[in-house]
């Protein structure tokens, strides 16, 4: 039999997320649910959720989620990370033997930091190191991904519907002020674990519904700053590019949606805001090769908040709504409605508008 | 009155449920469902919560009112009946309807009214109470697209590049438009009375179904914008 990647399986996909600006807690069952009305949305190959604010008792230090083909490589890998960093706990990720969710890898999460000697021999601020290092896990050890890499956030994803996914993951047991999901119907890559959404680096995790038509442009370019483009599939070069864009130059969110999202030429032309104008006119000069064409919708996560963005032709759907301390953000209004019946205030951003939400100063 | 109830059931049970029930229905706890009441003739049904992608797709001729908002591609390639939503519609309404009607209350996304053609008798007819997203009318080919502009929060009557590859129908946009940019192969002027005389139907069932008043509703003059024969879409790709 012919596995999917050999086979096209023609099959949209589908993004949900909520957070509370006071930062309360929601635990994975509401995001769960959420995924449900959008089920058709997906077909099986792919699910998987972020969850922010979810391991307080861990929060200074960075959790490693990986998947590992074998106890060999595991070991190995450790070996490797106990060289660099300093490893408070290892654990399997607790899972559920679910039908629904099958051929799991080894699947396993380290809370650790960096070593300070290692830092100052290499003369490495503490996040571009952790950056380099799963860069390098993932491009040179063959077998085992770092799918998440942030503090207080955890990414989990699988093979499977999405609903199952968060079941598999046990996603009830904890608790975040931020939840994203995200369900996948691949059109050109394959449905492996590595491929499912999120795609994650240090605290950044994005989830998307669409297809990047210039990835390779993209990924050329970022590939020169060190990342490397391991997974087989569009998503994870705009995870690179928002860690570029944000972390390395410095970018604000609204900047960084205006490199990724530019305006038509002639949309900036029009402009009537002149200070407006000329700071478009200078992202688009300055990152032209980080220009992301062709259909998205995405959700991006980072410490404290959320951004929504569209392509800016808005070639994909995306809702958003409201309710006292909530917003939520979808694909659709039916997995709003179905978590918050009396969700407020629905209303599609336009292509190229992003939307950011924080949780308030303090509150995470 | 038959009710169905949708909370628990997915699209295929939904559509099962009424194909079977009588003329007159209503769905109720609808989130989602994708598909409702595509392709079906000779019924009316109401639907209470929200329905899903792709509602009355090739809509042969039945009468659906929704009373909530409505997601993407409502009345995908509909043939005939009616459509009325309290609310707003996502992106791609009416995308390639050949007829019938699609009245809506509230604000349309992106591309409402995409590739809407009409053929002899056949003249669909969309209606928005609100203002619409980018890409209003792209590719029109024939048919009527009315845009009021009632919304209050201050957006323009229509987003970016309204118009792009319009080559048959109308568009009637209510106010001046001097704001908005349209493509050079399109016409914008005033409707004169004739041309508003050619919807007054259109709109004063349209002030039936949601309650506005056709004075109110006339107290602007319309923008009415049709494809300029003089000026046609030639060597965009090769000289010919």
């Amino acid at each position: 039999m012919k596995i999917e990647g050999q086979v096209r399986i023609p099959s949209g996909c589908a993004i949900s997320a909520v957070i509370s600006k006071d930062g309360n807690k929601m635990s994975g069952e509401m995001i769960i649910n959420s995924m449900k009305p959008m089920h058709d949305r997906s077909n099986g190959l792919g699910g998987g959720f972020a969850g922010y604010g979810i391991y307080p008792e861990y929060k200074d230090f960075y959790a490693f989620h990986m998947f590992f083909d074998s106890r060999d490589t595991r070991k190995e890998c450790e070996a490797f990370l106990k060289e660099r960093f300093e490893i408070i706990q290892s654990e399997i990720i607790p899972t559920r033997k679910i039908p629904e969710v099958t051929d799991e890898p080894i699947i396993w999460r380290y809370f650790a930091a960096p070593l300070k000697s290692v830092l100052a021999s290499l003369q490495l601020e503490e996040k571009e190191f952790v950056a380099k290092t799963v860069m390098k896990i993932n491009a040179e050890m063959p077998g085992v991904y770092v799918f998440s890499s942030g503090k207080n956030m955890g990414a989990f994803k699988a093979v499977g519907f999405p609903e199952d996914v968060g079941v598999f993951y046990k996603l009830e047991e904890y608790e975040g002020y931020s939840w994203t999901a995200h369900g996948r119907y691949p059109t050109n890559t394959p449905g492996w674990w590595g491929g499912a959404h999120p795609f994650t680096l240090l605290d950044y995790s994005v989830v998307h519904n669409g297809e990047i038509s210039s990835y390779d442009a993209n990924r050329r370019f970022i590939e020169m700053f060190g990342y490397k483009c391991t997974l087989r599939t569009d998503t994870e070069v705009i995870t690179y590019i928002m860690d570029y864009l944000l972390r390395v130059q410095g970018l604000t969110l609204g900047e960084a949606a205006s490199v990724i999202a530019a305006p038509f030429w002639s949309t900036i032309a029009a402009k009537t805001d002149l200070e407006d104008q000329k700071k478009h006119t200078y992202l688009r000069t300055m990152f032209p090769s980080l220009l992301i064409t062709g259909p998205f919708s995405i959700v991006l996560g980072f410490e404290g908040g959320l951004m929504a963005l569209n392509d800016r032709l808005k070639l994909r759907s995306m809702v958003v709504g409201e309710k006292d301390d909530k917003v939520f953000i979808a694909s659709e209004e039916a997995a709003i409605r179905i978590i918050e019946p009396n969700a407020e205030n629905i209303w599609s951003p336009a292509g190229g508008e992003p939307v950011i939400v924080k949780v308030k100063e303090g509150a995470f | 009155m038959q009710i169905i109830d949708a909370a628990d059931l997915d699209y295929r049970a939904v559509n099962e449920a009424l194909r079977e029930a009588e003329s007159d229905f209503i769905i109720e706890g609808c989130c989602g469902q994708r598909f409702i009441a595509a392709g079906i003739s000779g019924k009316n049904l109401t639907i209470n919560g929200i329905p899903g992608n792709a509602l009355g797709a090739y809509l042969n001729n039945a009468n659906i009112t929704v009373n909530a908002n409505a997601q993407d591609a409502v009345g995908d390639t509909m043939n005939e009946g009616k459509i009325l939503i309290h609310g707003n519609i996502g992106d791609a309404a009416g995308y390639a309807m050949r007829g019938g009607k699609i009245y809506v209350q509230g604000s349309a996304g992106y591309r409402a009214g995409i590739h809407m053609k009409a053929y002899k008798e056949k003249i669909p007819v969309m209606i928005i109470g609100g203002c619409a997203g980018s890409f209003l009318g792209e590719y029109q080919a024939g048919g009527v697209i009315i845009v009021l502009g009632l919304h209050k929060d201050g957006r323009r009557i229509v987003g970016n590049f309204p118009c792009t590859g319009m080559h048959g129908g109308k568009m009637f946009l209510r106010g001046s438009c001097e704001d908005i940019h349209f493509p050079k192969q399109v016409t914008a002027k005033c409707a004169a009375a004739d041309e508003l005389e050619e919807i007054r139907e259109y709109l004063s069932e349209y002030c039936l179904d949601f309650g506005y008043s056709m004075d109110e509703l006339l107290s602007e003059p319309f923008t009415i914008i049709t494809p300029d024969s003089k000026n046609p879409y030639k060597q965009m790709y090769v000289a010919n």
